[in-house]
C-alpha cells in the first residue's frame, strides 16, 4: 500500500483531469436539454431550468434576463412574456398582426375600432370532372391529374391581365408539396376554400396571402403563450413585465423535445439513420469474413514466403489515405458508383490490413495440436477454420466488428467524397448539413443532434468495454 | 516444393485471395496511378495531360501551399509531443490506483469514440468567442489578471484570431488522447512489480523511479505511438476542415490535408492534388525514418 498523500495526489489529479475532459460532453448533453436562450446566455445555464409567474391568477412562463443583486421577496424583477393577438373567425382564434395605425399591447389605450392583418390561404380540392372541362392543353390536363387529384391544395390566386380567366372562373399557382410553384389553372370561384394559418411555416410559405381586416378591439384577444414558444409563434408580441421577486418560480426542466425537434429540423433523419445502419452492417460482415478468412492464410497454414507477403501487409498500413484518394475517387467515377453508396463498403470485403493484423495475433495464439488432430483426421482448411478456429477466435472477431462498426459511424472524409444526394447521406453528413444551413446559431439543437448521433457509440462502448480495450491494447503491445 | 508444400500454398492463397484482390484494386492500382496523376493535368472529367514535373515545380512557388504545410508541421510539433507527454502520464497516474481505475480510464477514453463531427460541433461551442463555455471561464480569470498587471486582456476570439486558431487545434487535438492512454497503461501494466520493489529498496524516489525504470521498459510502445502521432497529425483533417473552413483569417489555420482536398474536390485539380499526397507521404517517411532513427539507441527491447 502506498503512503496516503502520494495516494491522495493522484487521485486529485484524476479527479480534476478526467472532469476536465467529461466536461464537453456533459456541455453538450447539458445544452442540448435548454432552450434558445439559456444556450447563449452570459453567465452560462449550467442546469435547464424555467421561470414561472402569476400573472392575472395563471401560472405563465416568462423570460428572465439578469437577477437583481440581493433580492427580496417585493423587489421588482423585470420580465419578459411572449404574446400573441388572435382575431375571432367562426369562434377560433386565429393568430393576427395588430397594424402600426392601432398599435396596442399593455399599457396602450384601447381604442375600438383597429386594423388587423391576418395570414391566409386558399384551398382547392380538384375532381376528375372538374379538371376535364377545364378549357387547357392535353398536356397540363395530365399533369394535373397526376398530381392534383382528390388532395386539399394551396393555391395562389393570381391576377393576369393578359390572360384573363373565364367568366366565373379564377386562375390559380399550385404547389408542390415543398411550396414550389408547379402550374397554373383556370379554377371554378366557387372551389375555393379559405383557411388561416397558424404556424410561421404556413405564414412563410409562398403560397400565402395577408389579409386587413377592421375588427372591434373587444374581439381581440391577447394570448399569453409560454417563453419556450419565444421565436417560434407567428406574430409574436413580446412585452415586458414587472413582478416582485417572490412570485418568480424557478424550477428544473429539461426539454427532451429539443431531441424530437432536431431530429425533424434534419429533414432526413430517418435516411441518414437507414444509411449510416447499412453502411455498418455491410461493412462489419465484409471486414469479419474477409479479414479472418486473410488472417488465417497467414497464419495457420505453412508456405514459403508467407512472412515477407506479411511484411507487405504491414507497409501498406503505412500509407496515407490522400495518396490513394484521388485515383479511388477517378476508379468509383469511371464505374459510375460515385455518389452512391457502394465505395463506401465494398472495399472492406477485401480485408483491411490493420483488422488482419490484429486476427493474425490472434490466430497464432491458438495451439497447433487443436488444429493439427483435425488435419491428420482429413478435415480441409476450410473446415478447421470454420469449425475450430472462429469458435475459439470469437473474442477477437468482437474486437474488429466494434472497431469497424465504430470507424463507419463516425467516418465523415468518405462520405463527404462519394456521397452527393441528400438520400444518400450517413448522420455524420446530415448533422454537417443541418448545422450549415442553420447558419450555427441553435445551439441546442445542435448539441441534440450530436447527442443523438454520438450516444449509439458510447451505449455500444459500455457493454463492449471489456473487448474493446483489450483490442486497443493489443495493438500497441504487438506494435 | 514437394506436392504437400505446393498443396498448402494453394489452399493458402485461396484464403488470402481476399487481400490479393483488394491489394491490387485499392492499394497498388491508386498507388502507381497517383504517382502518375502527379505528374499531369488532371481534372477528372477528361484524360490527364502529362506535364512533367509541373505540379511539383508549381508547388514550390504555391504560398498556400508552404503556409498550409507550415500550419501543419507547426500543429505536429506541439500535438504529438504534448499528447505523447500527456497520455503518459494519464496512463502513469491510473497504472498507479488500487480502485476506481476502469471508471476512470472509461472517462479518459470516452472522448476518443465521439463521432468527429460531433467532436467539430462541440469545440464550435466551447471555443465560440462571444458565449463559449471557454471564454466564461476566462472571463473571471482575465479580470483578476488584469487588476494585478494593469493590463486590458479580454476573452479572445479563439476560431479567428490569427495567433491562437493553430493552438485551438491542438487543444481539441488533445482531447482524444483516449486511446494513446489505454495502450500506454497496457504496456504500464507489464512492466514487473519487483524492479520498482528493488529500486525502492535501492533508495530511488519516485522520480527517478519513472525515468529509470518505466521510460526505458515501455520506450518500444512510446516509439509506436511517436509513429502513430506523426502518421496522424499530418493527416489531420475533420477538425480543421469543419471547424476552420479554408483555414480561418489569413489561412492561418489551414491544415495540409485540407488544402489538398480542395485541391482534389472544390477546384479539381486532381493531379496538383495527387502531387501533394506524394509529397506528404515522403514527408511522414523521412518524419519516420528520423524518428527511428534518433530514437533507436533509447529504444529497450526486452527480448533482444
Amino acid at each position: 500500500m502506498k503512503p496516503r498523500p502520494a495516494r491522495i495526489l493522484t487521485y486529485t489529479l484524476l479527479l480534476l483531469g478526467a472532469g476536465l475532459f467529461s466536461l464537453p460532453l456533459v456541455w453538450m448533453v447539458l445544452t442540448a436539454l435548454k432552450p434558445a436562450d439559456q444556450a447563449l446566455s452570459n453567465p452560462p445555464t449550467w442546469v435547464p431550468h424555467r421561470w414561472t409567474t402569476t400573472l392575472d391568477d395563471e401560472t405563465v412562463q416568462v423570460g428572465v434576463g439578469e437577477l437583481p443583486e440581493a433580492p427580496t421577496d417585493t423587489t421588482p424583477v423585470p420580465v419578459q412574456l411572449v404574446q400573441q393577438w388572435r382575431y375571432p373567425v367562426d369562434g377560433d382564434g386565429v393568430p393576427a398582426r395588430l397594424l402600426p395605425s392601432a398599435e396596442a399591447g399593455p399599457g396602450v389605450p384601447v381604442t375600438d375600432e383597429v386594423l388587423v392583418q391576418v395570414s391566409v390561404r386558399r384551398l382547392v380540392n380538384l375532381d376528375a370532372s372538374t379538371i376535364d372541362a377545364m378549357p387547357i392543353p392535353e398536356r397540363k390536363r395530365q399533369l394535373a391529374r397526376g398530381w392534383l387529384m382528390g388532395r386539399d391544395l394551396p393555391v395562389r390566386v393570381v391576377d393576369d391581365a393578359n390572360d384573363p380567366p373565364p367568366a366565373g372562373q379564377v386562375t390559380c399557382a399550385f404547389y408542390r408539396t415543398d411550396g414550389t410553384y408547379l402550374l397554373r389553372l383556370p379554377v371554378p370561384e366557387a372551389m375555393l376554400q379559405t383557411v388561416y394559418n397558424t404556424t410561421r411555416d404556413q405564414i412563410a410559405a409562398s403560397y400565402s396571402t395577408t389579409e386587413t381586416r377592421n375588427a372591434a378591439r373587444a374581439d381581440l384577444l391577447l394570448v399569453t403563450l409560454p417563453w419556450d414558444e419565444h421565436e417560434r409563434v407567428p406574430f409574436e408580441v413580446t412585452a415586458t413585465a414587472e413582478v416582485p421577486y417572490g412570485s418568480l418560480t424557478r424550477s428544473v426542466d429539461p426539454r427532451f423535445e429539443n431531441f424530437g425537434r432536431s431530429i425533424d429540423e434534419m429533414e432526413m433523419f430517418g435516411t441518414y439513420l437507414f444509411n449510416t445502419l447499412v453502411l455498418c452492417l455491410l461493412t462489419v460482415v465484409g471486414t469479419v469474413v474477409s479479414s479472418a478468412l486473410v488472417a488465417y492464410g497467414f497464419s495457420r497454414i505453412d508456405w514459403p514466403g508467407r512472412d515477407k507477403l506479411f511484411g507487405v501487409v504491414l507497409a501498406t498500413m503505412m500509407i496515407p489515405f490522400p495518396v490513394l484518394m484521388v485515383p479511388l475517387y477517378a476508379l468509383f467515377r469511371e464505374m459510375g458508383w460515385v455518389g452512391t453508396l457502394r465505395p463506401l463498403w465494398v472495399p472492406f470485403f477485401f480485408a483491411g490490413a490493420f483488422n488482419v493484423f490484429l486476427l493474425r495475433q490472434f490466430f497464432m495464439t491458438i495451439p497447433r495440436d487443436m488444429t493439427e488432430a483435425a488435419r491428420i483426421d482429413g478435415c480441409s482448411e476450410l473446415r478447421i477454420f470454420l469449425r475450430i478456429v472462429v469458435p475459439l477466435a470469437r473474442p477477437a472477431l468482437m474486437v474488429v466488428a466494434l472497431f469497424q462498426f465504430m470507424a463507419t459511424w463516425n467516418d465523415f472524409l468518405g462520405p463527404i467524397i462519394y456521397l452527393t444526394d441528400q438520400e444518400d447521406f450517413t448522420l455524420a453528413l446530415g448533422l454537417l448539413r443541418f448545422q450549415s444551413q442553420q447558419g450555427g446559431t441553435p445551439w441546442h439543437l445542435l448539441m441534440a443532434a450530436s447527442t443523438i448521433i454520438t450516444l449509439p457509440v458510447i451505449v455500444l462502448f459500455f457493454f463492449t468495454q471489456r473487448s474493446f480495450i483489450e483490442g486497443i491494447s493489443m495493438t500497441g503491445s504487438k506494435g | 516444393m514437394t506436392r504437400k508444400t505446393r498443396r498448402d500454398t494453394l489452399t493458402a492463397l485461396l484464403f488470402i485471395s481476399p487481400w490479393l484482390v483488394g491489394l491490387a484494386a485499392f492499394t497498388l492500382y491508386p498507388l502507381a496511378a497517383s504517382l502518375y496523376y502527379s505528374f499531369t493535368d488532371f481534372d477528372v472529367l477528361s484524360e490527364p495531360v502529362w506535364i512533367g514535373m509541373g505540379n511539383y515545380a508549381d508547388m514550390a512557388g504555391d504560398a498556400v501551399f508552404w503556409k498550409s504545410l507550415y500550419n501543419t508541421l507547426f500543429y505536429a510539433a506541439f500535438a504529438i509531443p504534448l499528447g505523447l507527454v500527456l497520455s503518459f502520464l494519464v496512463a502513469v497516474l491510473l497504472n498507479q490506483t488500487a480502485r476506481g481505475r476502469s471508471v476512470f480510464r472509461t472517462l479518459f477514453f470516452l472522448p476518443s469514440i465521439v463521432p468527429l463531427v460531433a467532436v467539430a460541433m462541440i469545440w464550435m461551442y466551447v471555443f465560440n468567442g462571444g458565449f463559449g463555455l471557454l471564454n466564461h471561464a476566462l472571463g473571471p480569470v482575465l479580470i483578476a489578471v488584469n487588476a494585478v498587471l494593469g493590463t486590458d486582456l479580454r476573452p479572445p476570439n479563439w476560431m479567428a484570431d490569427p495567433y491562437l486558431t493553430k493552438p485551438t487545434l491542438i487543444l481539441a487535438g488533445l482531447w482524444q488522447i483516449g486511446g494513446t492512454v489505454v495502450i500506454f497503461l497496457a504496456s504500464l501494466q507489464d512492466v514487473p512489480r519487483s524492479l520498482y520493489e528493488s529500486a525502492e529498496l535501492d533508495g530511488a524516489g519516485p522520480a527517478r523511479r519513472l525515468w529509470h525504470i518505466t521510460v526505458p521498459l515501455v520506450s518500444p510502445v512510446i516509439y509506436f505511438n511517436l509513429i502513430i502521432g506523426i502518421i496522424n497529425a499530418l493527416q489531420f483533417f475533420v477538425t480543421p476542415f469543419i471547424l476552420m473552413p479554408d483555414g480561418a483569417t489569413d489561412r492561418s489555420a489551414l491544415m495540409y490535408t485540407v488544402y489538398l482536398y480542395d485541391n482534389a474536390f472544390r477546384y479539381n485539380q486532381m493531379g496538383y492534388a495527387s502531387a501533394m499526397a506524394w509529397v506528404m507521404f515522403l514527408l511522414i517517411v523521412v518524419l519516420t525514418w528520423l524518428a527511428t532513427k534518433l530514437s533507436r539507441r533509447h529504444i529497450y527491447y526486452a527480448g533482444a
